[in-house]
């Protein structure tokens, strides 16, 4: 398959925070409709490549291309522009707003030819979105703060998916979830992905899970990748192998 | 508790504004029925004049509490902006063109303020610290130190001729800032801005934009405050608003029910409680109750309201309600 194929695409990307070197130069690729699961410990970098990806952080070096063009995202919404949308490991939910508001947060519907907000038609299309991927939210009314850590990421989720982005960024969407709600949540990536449009990268904790649905998988260790295949083709015994040599490594340094 | 008082309980505590009304409302009682001249025309008058500068310039300060930041320096604006514009009518340029530079000036001022805290990261409270001392010698040097009349015509017949133009410039500022925080996206994403700043910039929100603008608004309020303020009392005094007044805007704020923490706060409410202030000021007069027992409810008040806005807060979560 040629390049200009590729839904997305991240080359040597680094990122420095000062003293910490956070991003040791990490390539990736995704064609349209393909899955990437991304695996590795805490304070891996996995967030910050992220992060980079969505247009939030700007990398040190390296390039990031578009469908084969080459990109310099200058803010969240100009990353948006090209159909890529992000559901952050924090959320990026206000405790103080209403479901609805946080819904469209930087995307608020206004009536046409006026500056004011269609808190009607925002309501009705939030309540829509989250029926549509079967969360249950109390009132669209009710402020987030109010809600359950599974209830506030699953909001999020739909956020990110009534956007129709084409290419979805997920940060550990299953963290704070308990087993109904995760399940929801894979069936709803597992319908995405069946669509065949949606591209998507997710970040995550469980080893089997992320085999189960990613197309491939990429293991990020201390700012660099240390695997990457088709989840066909390893197994979760494999990857630990990985980790654990990686982690001996760590332990012989010192 | 029975079911309906918590549910009368859960309604007041939902709604600040319903809170603060109801203490309006209880005070509004008392006094009638301790001074007999309370609820006449010239005593109206005088609770209006009295609170109309605080609540005008509670609508800004709200906006920006807000969004997480606090203006101290706008009562000095407040004393700077009638002078400017006197000096620019005195310039022979026409009262009403002067008058809107004048706003522009203070409006500059807000951005200068809102640049530093926002660009240098400095915290606003430092900031407009500074601003305040600066703004004050500022006012003192055009000034002299000296107050002069304010110029007359019938621009000022608008703006304070009427016994009640303040109080009606106050309701139709806090009209409209209630509408821009309740249905404009500049509202939504000033209590974005405040309720959760990382989110928000994750979102795409342009948190540094909303704030400097935030801060151009409050001062901005805070110049035409003062302007109204001169008209009425007809004369510009470099002593006028101060620390007082921002002060009492800031009480009127929290009382009213907006957060000091940032991410919520209500524009009536803010209305609401200057207004209480006003009132408890007025009957403290009336009943010959010392000034500074004023001082002492207020800062009470103030303790009260913050004391149960963490507790009720946490209170909410628990029950749900
Ligand atoms: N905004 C930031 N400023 C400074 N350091 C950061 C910032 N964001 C992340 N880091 C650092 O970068 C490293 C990787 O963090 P992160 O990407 O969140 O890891 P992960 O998501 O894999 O747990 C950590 O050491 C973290 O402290
Ligand atoms: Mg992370």
């Amino acid at each position: 398959m040629s390049e200009a194929t590729y839904a997305l695409e991240a080359r040597d990307i680094t990122k420095r925070f000062g003293q910490v070197q956070a991003l040791h130069g990490i390539s990736l690729n995704l064609k349209p409709g393909e899955m990437l699961g991304i695996l590795g410990d805490n304070g891996a970098g996995k967030s910050t490549l992220m992060k980079i990806l969505s247009g939030f952080h700007a990398p040190t070096t390296g390039e990031l291309l578009v469908k084969g063009k080459k990109v310099e995202f200058t803010s969240v919404d100009h990353a948006r522009s090209f159909g890529i949308e992000c559901v952050y490991q924090d959320l990026a939910l206000v405790n103080t707003l209403s479901v609805y508001h946080n819904m469209f947060l930087n995307r608020e519907i206004l009536y046409q030819g006026l500056p004011f907000l269609n808190h009607r038609k925002m309501r009705e299309l939030a309540a829509e979105a989250l029926a549509d991927i079967g969360v249950n939210v109390p009132s669209m009314d009710i402020e987030v703060g109010m809600l359950s850590g599974g209830q506030r990421q699953a909001i999020a989720i739909a956020r990110a998916v009534a956007s129709h982005a084409r290419i979805l960024l997920l940060d550990e969407p299953l963290a704070a979830m308990g087993a109904r709600e995760a399940s929801m949540i894979i069936a709803l990536i597992e319908r995405l992905k069946a669509r065949g449009d949606v591209s998507m990268i997710m970040i995550a904790h469980n080893y089997a899970q992320t085999l189960d649905v990613a197309d491939k998988v990429m293991l990020v260790q201390r700012g660099t990748c240390t695997f990457e295949g088709r989840s066909a083709e390893t197994s979760v015994t494999e990857l630990l192998e990985i980790v654990k040599r990686e982690y001996r490594g760590i332990t012989h340094e010192v | 508790m029975n079911k309906r008082q918590k549910g009368l309980l859960a309604f007041l505590l939902r709604k600040p504004e319903a809170s603060i009304s109801l203490v309006g409302i209880i005070l509004l009682i008392v006094f009638q029925f301790a001074s007999p001249v309370f609820f006449t025309g010239p005593n109206l008058q005088t609770v209006s004049q009295f609170f109309a500068p605080w609540a005008l310039i509670a609508c800004g300060e709200i906006m920006l509490l807000i969004c997480g930041e606090v203006d101290l320096s706008v009562g000095q604006v407040f004393a700077l902006t009638p002078f400017i514009m006197y000096f620019v009518a005195g310039a022979g340029v026409p009262l009403f063109l002067a008058m809107i530079l004048a706003l522009l000036v203070a409006g500059l001022l807000g951005l200068c303020i809102g640049f530093i805290t926002v660009h240098f990261g400095v915290p606003s409270f430092i900031t407009t610290l500074g601003a305040m001392l600066l703004i004050n010698g500022l006012t003192l040097t055009i000034s002299g130190g000296f107050p002069v009349d304010t110029p007359n015509n019938l621009l000022g017949n608008i703006f304070g001729g009427w016994a009640y133009s303040e109080i009606a410039w106050a309701v139709g500022v806090a009209v409209v800032m209630h509408t821009i925080l309740r249905h404009t996206r500049w509202g939504l994403q000033t209590i974005a801005a405040g309720g959760n700043p990382t989110g928000a910039a994750e979102a795409g929100i342009r948190i540094k934009h909303i704030k400097i603008g935030n801060f151009i608004l409050c001062s901005t309020i805070g110049g035409l405050a003062g302007i109204l303020n001169a008209f009425h009392v007809t004369s510009i005094d470099p002593n006028a608003g101060g620390a007082n007044v921002m002060f009492l805007a800031i009480a009127s704020s929290v009382i009213g029910g907006t957060s000091l923490m940032g991410g919520s706060g209500t524009i009536l409410g803010g209305l609401v409680g200057a207004a209480v202030l006003g009132i408890l000021q007025d009957g403290f007069t009336l009943l010959g109750i010392n000034a500074y027992t004023f001082d002492i409810i207020t800062g009470a008040a103030i303790l009260i309201t913050m004391i149960s806005n963490v507790q009720f807060a946490a209170w909410r979560r628990r029950s749900r309600i």
